[in-house]
């Protein structure tokens, strides 16, 4: 392939979206309520909206007669570049708000650079990801502070789920050799520079929810070289059953 | 309001004004705004369409759609999906946003008042059934990725509103 780093940065970004979408879909009728439910499924629908275009450019520059599907569907867990904070399992929705939330953040954070991009094809895919991502967002950040500012019951299952996720935020900042590869050719944009606002934002937001910020000095990354957590294998196997079972199907 | 440039062949318009969307049939693609290009050249017709949202599952219905209407023509057609400049509310016409209200469908309210009515709750939706302004939202999610749902307080109905998008 010619261009092997732009390749690896497209899909750096789109898995993302790719595993949080197939995490929010995971609850298509199961939300806790018909709101919260549908809210959770048009988010993954944005999302996975957004992989889509990220994929078919990705195919058209993989030089090996690819298609979008190819790259969703039958790759193997380590070559998955997203994060391990959007694998991680939907537990019970004060865990599905705060994932969404701290990746919320860094997405718009991400698109918002990225909509610089001199390659056309990815600014005009992030500035129309911005617009969808503010709203994921409010939304997101609606329930956190609600939650956490709630009755004690829901304060102390959002801090539960705050700690247990927060482990998983610094990895956003991680710069890869495709990242560091596309900061250069002015392409990607530099995350390692996102995580003062980052950190700002989202504590400033917790303290309003009257929650704890973890205090912690140990992080868990991987995800974007590969090295995913236990939870992954078992979305992959949902995710790719049918082209598992019946290859090249179509719909 | 700026509406960015079109590039539509007059003599493809009463067709293309056959394919409807198919989540808000009321509307044709041309009311809507998604066609931003529709060029005939050698019986071949080439359509860029804009998605409402990144992932409306609407887009491929539509492209599939354009397809049959041009069928009986003896003309195929060629549909890209373009991106940039990403699509906005403003873009529905002002014959659409009638036949939107006519339909049950609350129509978009300006930026600034779109993020009042989903966020602080304020009361400037007006019903689409009684005229009251007497509403509250629902849910910022509703039927399809380009809606919330309301209910009027007057009336007591439920209804769609379509989300401002700029």
């Amino acid at each position: 392939m010619e261009n092997q780093h732009l390749y690896n940065y497209i899909l750096g970004i789109a898995d993302n979206s790719l595993i949080l979408g197939q995490r929010l879909g995971e609850l298509c009728g199961h939300g806790p309520s018909l709101e919260t439910d549908i809210a959770g499924t048009n988010i993954s629908l944005d999302l996975i909206g957004q992989t889509r275009s990220f994929y078919q450019y990705a195919a058209t520059i993989s030089g090996e007669n690819k298609t979008e599907d190819d790259i969703a569907f039958l790759r193997l867990e380590r070559a998955y570049k997203n994060v391990l904070l959007v694998e991680q399992p939907n537990t019970h929705f004060g865990y599905v708000m705060g994932r969404q939330y701290l990746f919320d953040v860094f997405h718009l954070l991400l698109l918002n650079e990225l909509q610089f991009s001199k390659d056309q094809t990815l600014a005009a895919i992030a500035k129309k990801g911005i617009k969808e991502v503010s709203y994921h967002k409010r939304f997101s950040g609606d329930w956190i502070k609600r939650l956490g500012d709630g009755t004690q019951e829901s304060t102390t299952k959002m801090q539960e789920a705050i700690d247990y996720l927060w482990p998983y935020t610094d990895e956003l900042f991680d710069m890869t050799d495709a990242d560091i590869a596309m900061v250069q050719e002015g392409i990607g944009v530099d995350v390692s520079k996102l995580k003062e606002s980052y950190y700002k934002e989202v504590t400033t937001l917790l303290t309003q929810a009257t929650l704890k910020i973890p205090q912690i000095n140990y992080f868990s990354r991987g995800g974007k070289n590969g090295v995913h957590s236990e939870h992954m294998g078992y979305l992959l196997a949902d995710l790719q059953y049918m082209q598992r079972t019946y290859p090249n199907m179509q719909w | 309001m700026t509406l960015p440039h079109t590039n539509i062949d007059p003599h493809l318009i009463p067709i293309l004004e056959q394919v409807s969307d198919p989540e808000i049939p009321v509307l044709t693609v041309l009311d809507l705004g998604v066609i931003r290009e529709a060029v005939e050249i050698d019986h071949m017709v080439y359509v860029k369409l804009t998605p409402t949202y990144s992932g409306c599952p609407a887009m491929d219905v539509i492209g599939d759609d354009l397809k049959i209407a041009f069928a009986p023509l003896g003309k195929k057609v060629t549909v890209e999906l373009v991106l940039s400049p990403a699509w906005s509310t403003d873009w529905i016409s002002e014959s659409g946003l009638q036949k939107m209200e006519a339909y049950g469908i609350a129509r978009p309210l300006s930026e600034s008042a779109d993020k009042q009515v989903l966020l602080e709750g304020e009361k400037k939706v007006i019903c689409p059934q009684c005229k009251s302004t007497n509403t509250h939202l629902v849910s910022q999610f509703g039927s399809t990725a380009c809606k919330a749902l309301f209910k009027c307080q007057a009336c007591l109905e439920p209804f769609d509103y379509f989300k401002c998008l700029k």
